[in-house]
């Protein structure tokens, strides 16, 4: 039997991880709700982004522009979104194990892809590991703005405009639930057409022309691609903290219960003994 | 008169919605007035401030990196950042016009850094022309 001193040591340290993981649980159930409210917010601009592009597209006779267009494949740009801080689950630990799988099962060497990386954990991570990470951002805020992306956003952009890359895929974690977050890969550039050419249309006039117009358009859709997926990335990353703080309150309310009930046990048992021993020294005396 | 609805959004929130009698705006091929039931149009716009008038009223909001939507029931202007008069941070915006007026005095017109600072300093501009312009009546 341990000693009740002890147990009476290690309840209070799980008392005080629980007030913690509590206090942690909450914060993230808050910043959930704003990195929500976010992800809503730039729903509009996105979807009427995609809406004027889609009607360009319709109303163009040979409509082509590279960003467009399948072209061979030599390299490949990789984005991938993890978060800054740990403690939660098995956020960043899911995603790193897709992308350095997809890295191995695609590519014989490093040469053929290079990696952009946002968040200190899958920075760390990979360059550890020496992954081809050529640019990475660290430090953003929990509802990001736009501006603090546009430097890595527009650097891949323009690796694939200058054909550097041939090809740019995104790797995030996607927003189902507060509860559930998948791991998943996307592709950004070339533009999937058929996404491009689907949903509402409408014609307009172009000023100065269309092919003007779509030049401007088609990076700016392309950053925006990339802001909603951290924004979303964001969101995934507070339900995973709330849900992995929420098990371990969960776990150390069930080992104070269980500690608690050790510290009685051990109580008892001493005070039994203390009554056996003074019952056997009275018996003596008699 | 009949009004146009007007809606001005940022990848990260609505700035503006509601109806006016005429939107004035700077496309990359000059001004442009959109009133009620005109053509279905779309152009980038120039970094400048956009003027929207209902009644006697005047409001500018410093618009930058926009596109403009024309529809027949309404108009959209899709910009990275736009702000309205009150919400302009003066200081800041004088700020930002020196530290951008100092290092392009300092660089040359190929530097890859010069549009960059060019184009800080514009919006800097218009954001201080917003702010002092703001809203007033006629």
């Amino acid at each position: 039997m341990q000693g009740m001193k002890e147990i009476k040591r290690r309840i209070r340290s799980v008392t005080n991880t629980r007030q913690i993981t509590k206090a942690m649980e909450m914060v993230a159930a808050a910043k959930l709700r704003r990195a929500q409210e976010a992800a809503e917010n730039a729903r509009p601009y996105a979807d009427k982004i995609k809406e004027v592009i889609s009607s360009i597209a319709a109303g163009t006779r040979d409509f082509s522009h590279p960003m467009l267009e399948t072209r061979p494949v030599k390299k490949t740009g990789y984005l991938v979104i993890t978060s800054d801080r740990g403690l939660a689950g098995p956020y960043n630990s899911n995603l790193l194990r897709l992308v350095t799988q997809t890295l191995k099962e695609r590519h014989a060497s490093q040469d053929e892809y290079v990696l952009f990386v946002l968040g200190r954990k899958g920075r760390d991570f990979l360059l550890k590991r020496d992954y081809p990470v050529i640019e990475a951002v660290i430090g953003l805020s929990d509802t990001p703005s736009p501006e603090e992306i546009k430097t890595i956003s527009t650097k891949a952009i323009s690796m694939f405009a200058d054909q550097t890359v041939d090809k740019l895929v995104i790797f995030y974690n996607q927003f189902v639930s507060p509860l559930v977050q998948t791991p998943v890969e996307k592709q950004l550039l070339p533009l999937a057409s058929e996404e491009v050419l689907s949903g509402p249309v409408s014609v307009y006039d172009y000023e100065p022309d269309s092919e003007t117009v779509l030049e401007v358009l088609l990076p700016k859709y392309a950053e925006t691609l990339i802001y909603s997926a951290l924004l979303d990335a964001k969101a995934s990353e507070f339900g995973a903290r709330m849900t992995a703080m929420g098990n371990a309150t969960d776990n150390a309310t069930e080992m104070i219960e269980t500690l608690t009930l050790q510290y009685n046990r051990a109580r008892q048992a001493s005070i039994t003994q203390e009554i056996a021993e003074i019952v056997a020294g009275a018996n003596a005396l008699s | 008169m009949a009004m146009v609805q007007v809606e001005i959004v940022t990848p990260q929130r609505k700035v503006f919605q509601g109806e006016v009698d005429i939107l004035i705006a700077r496309g990359v091929e000059g001004e442009l007035g959109v009133m009620a039931g005109h053509a279905p149009l779309v152009t980038p716009l120039k970094t400048a401030p956009i003027r929207l008038k209902r009644g006697n009223e005047e409001t500018l909001i410093a618009v930058s990196g926009g596109f403009l939507e024309v529809r027949p029931e309404k108009v959209n202007v899709l910009a990275d950042t736009a702000e309205l008069p009150e919400e302009i941070d003066v200081e800041q915006a004088k700020q930002a016009k020196t530290t951008h007026e100092n290092a392009l005095a300092g660089l040359n017109k190929n530097d890859p850094d010069y549009s960059i600072h060019k184009q800080a300093l514009e919006l800097a501009e218009v954001r201080l022309q917003v702010a002092e312009k703001g809203r007033k009546s006629m």
